[in-house]
């Protein structure tokens, strides 16, 4: 069979099951969507790279297939290293493909000619510059290979035009054959062993769940071993989901905006058993005071994990599925009443800090998140930006199904929700996805309700706009004299924006509206937008201080925390109704 | 403390800037960098001198191993190890000085590889130390120019064997 490299790209993906891509034409690519319509791969028009990376990467978190995003060469190629760096931080499998410039081109500055090869080097898992039609099809074979197995991560292919006009008598290979790259899968024996001595033994454990479960698909043996060894589970940001947070023995996340009593929890333990973590500074705090009483099981697919951030008294390399399966045996039925009381004391007290418990009028940003999650009674996928806004649906919304918080942890890109949103719908098209957002990163990638609507995606987008960048104003008023530099932020009215695209959108301005507006846009089929305008200077709390002991936070004041901001309120020349007429007119 | 990681690696395109980008993206300090052909056709051999406590060295070795044309990690600084360095120096040599520089040259074991009127170019070929002393020795006449190689490295007697402390777990 005689094929173009443009078609070996097609039919190769065919072969290793993409059934959707997501992307933007130009010069370069343009082979690719000459051949494109001759395969039966959906195709997605972005409106710009970066959400179409965005978009890959939400597919392949909430499908745990490859997703795969694709670019022209220069520009385009540029604006997907924000999305595959998204990617590369969280361990999302993605392929991405670029065109390049024809070979005779390649390093004479040519027009849209870019090293992307090059740039992309340190935020991908690995990647290829296709010169030759001939090598096409074992790259893209290894690209798949690579990006789905071991550690998962982004890989990008970079190629020439002239190869994609090229042709070849096309078969695609079997194999792979990488001598540099076998992953470990099987943990060690001896060491699983040692694992589960030290669980049996101990009296105070903890586990803490990180995105590595979900990868793993490793969700059912967690549970197990939680039940059977009665151990808590503290999760990372990205490891929420992985057991149903309505679990008694679930504490939620832990870290700078973890729960007071999971970290507390983690600082008096006697065993840490971290299972698919990479103990992010945002968990620990400071390294030299975490989890100070225990010993350390460090359960990672990458050896390179263990020992980097934090000591490990035990590691346990391999695939974590796996390696529960052939520890769940040894472990030894038992309970820790004592500990799990004491747990239980702390998560009271910290229940006595929570601000749904204080009477207020105000449409604070918790309720907003609390009342999304009573009316879907969690049963739907939320898809949160970055910033306060993820902080809050992290601790008020309960996940209780497998990849059920779709977010950007390690790189904490705003603008991520909604286009990573668009690819967790083409993934998941029977499940109810929410778009959980802040006004400013929502204006990062707002151009997608284009997407949306084009591909007549049923999208529920909440925004919950407070005029800030919310966190770095929350440092600037806790640890920057309260000097808000840079981060008072206009936005347009977001349901006339909405409207503008073709999605209904609300505005909600008062608490007694956030329930009947909520259970409105869930009746209505199809996307909409709901603009929840909250206070504006809600804190995150509980919050560990930048740099310090996990075990020391700061816990919401009693009475409300206010500073003075008299002259960011000048400026703004009042609420932000009256900003909604009058910010656009002057200019 | 100073340590010396040989690397096995496709010879692919790309391959050397992966692992430089590798180096400075995580901060390890390289001393010194060779890479040339091993006994195998396709596969390069790259001797890696880095400064660093034990974690960080294990940290090198993690990371170089993780990239994909990377097939095997070998830290020998504990093994019975030949390390070897090979120079290249131009030292101002006239009739008066030139028996002098010959002389040292013959003690060093080091060769005259080139005699100019006003300059020798002389080889030298050991350890980092023995380099560094003949080096010390000819500054006085004049070193006009200098190239060195970096450290190579090879474990002694059944070394395959016995040097693959590979980062595998």
């Amino acid at each position: 069979m005689k094929l173009s490299g443009a078609q070996i790209v097609w039919e190769s993906l065919v072969r290793e099951g993409v059934e959707v891509v997501f992307g933007i034409s130009g010069g370069a690519v343009i082979h690719l969507y000459h051949a494109l319509p001759e395969y039966p791969i959906h195709h997605v028009l972005m409106r710009h790279e970066q959400a179409a990376a965005h978009a890959a990467d939400g597919y392949a978190r909430a499908t745990g297939k490859v997703g795969v995003c694709m670019a022209t060469s220069g520009p385009g190629a540029t604006n997907l290293v924000t999305g595959l760096a998204t990617a590369y931080m969280d361990s999302s499998p993605v392929v991405a493909i670029t065109g390049q410039v024809a070979t005779p081109f390649i390093g004479k500055d040519a027009f849209q000619e870019v090293d992307i090869t090059g740039i992309t080097l340190p935020i991908t898992k690995h990647n290829y510059l296709v010169t030759e039609v001939e090598a096409l099809p074992m790259v893209i074979k290894e690209a798949f290979h690579i990006a789905r197995t071991g550690r998962p991560g982004p890989v990008l292919i970079d190629i020439a035009k002239d190869a994609q006009a090229a042709t070849l008598e096309y078969e695609y290979p079997q194999e792979v054959n990488l001598p540099g790259y076998r992953p470990t899968l099987i943990g060690n024996p001896r060491q699983i062993k040692q694992a589960a001595q030290l669980i049996n033994q101990a009296e105070r454990p903890v586990i803490i769940a990180g995105h590595g479960v979900t990868l793993a698909g490793a969700e059912a043996e967690l549970r197990e071993l939680v039940e059977k060894a009665h151990i808590p589970v503290v999760n990372t940001l990205l490891g929420i989901s992985t057991i149903p947070e309505t679990h008694p023995l679930c504490l939620g996340m832990g870290g700078m905006h973890g729960e007071a009593y999971a970290n507390k929890a983690l600082q008096e333990a006697d065993l840490v058993v971290a299972l698919g973590s990479r103990f992010d500074d945002r968990l620990t705090g400071s390294v030299s005071t975490f989890a100070p009483h225990a010993r350390i099981i460090h359960v990672d697919v990458d050896p390179a994990e263990i020992g980097k951030n934090v000591r490990a008294d035990l590691p346990v390399v391999g695939d974590l599925k796996n390696i529960l399966q052939a520890l769940l045996p040894l472990v030894e039925p038992t309970s820790h009443p004592d500990w799990i009381n004491k747990i239980d004391e702390w998560r009271a007290v910290s229940a006595e800090h929570d601000i749904l418990r204080q009477e207020t009028d105000d449409l604070i940003p918790q309720y907003v998140v609390r009342q999304i999650w009573h009316a879907t009674k969690g049963h739907v996928i939320v898809v949160s930006d970055v910033g306060q806004n993820q902080m809050w649906e992290a601790q008020y919304f309960l996940h209780h199904k497998p990849r059920g918080l779709i977010s950007s942890g390690g790189l904490g890109t705003m603008g991520f929700a909604l286009p990573a949103a668009i690819g967790v719908q083409m993934g998941k098209p029977k499940e109810m996805v929410w778009v959980s957002a802040g006004d400013g990163g929502f204006q990062m990638n707002i151009q997608e309700l284009a997407t949306v609507v084009q591909e007549k995606l049923p999208l529920k987008i909440a925004i919950l706009n407070n005029g800030f960048l919310g966190m770095v104003r929350q440092w600037q008023q806790l640890f920057f004299e309260g000097r808000y530099s840079g981060t008072p932020l206009l936005g347009p009215d977001f349901a006339k924006v909405a409207e503008a695209y073709g999605i209904p959108g609300f505005t909600v301005r008062e608490k007694s509206q956030v329930v009947p507006v909520i259970e409105q846009v869930m009746a209505i089929d199809g996307p909409a937008l709901i603009d929840f305008v909250v206070v504006q200077e809600e804190n995150v709390y509980p919050m560990v201080k930048p740099g310090g002991s996990i075990g020391d936070m700061l816990q919401r004041p009693n009475s409300k925390f206010k500073v003075q901001s008299s002259k960011f309120k000048a400026q703004k020349g009042g609420g932000r109704d009256e900003a909604h007429d009058s910010r656009f007119d002057g200019r | 403390m100073r340590h010396t990681i040989v690397a096995l690696m496709e010879d692919k395109p790309g391959v050397l800037n992966r692992i430089s980008s590798l180096f400075r993206r995580r901060n390890f300090n390289i001393e010194s960098l060779t890479v040339g052909h091993s006994e195998t056709p396709g596969i390069s051999r790259m001797t890696i001198v880095t400064e660093g406590d034990s974690a960080i060295v294990e940290q090198v070795q993690k990371q170089l191993y993780k990239l994909i044309n990377v097939t095997k990690v070998t830290n020998v600084t504990d093994e019975p190890t030949v390390f070897r360095e090979l120079a290249l120096i131009k030292v101002t040599a006239d009739g008066a000085t030139r028996s002098e520089i010959t002389s040292l040259v013959d003690i060093f074991r080091a060769k005259v590889v080139d005699v100019a009127p006003d300059s020798l170019m002389i080889e030298i070929t050991g350890t980092e130390d023995k380099v560094d002393s003949l080096v010390g020795l000819l500054r006085p006449f004049g070193i006009r120019e200098m190239v060195r190689t970096g450290r190579v490295a090879m474990v002694r007697g059944n070394s395959r064997q016995r040097g693959n402390e590979t980062i595998r777990q």
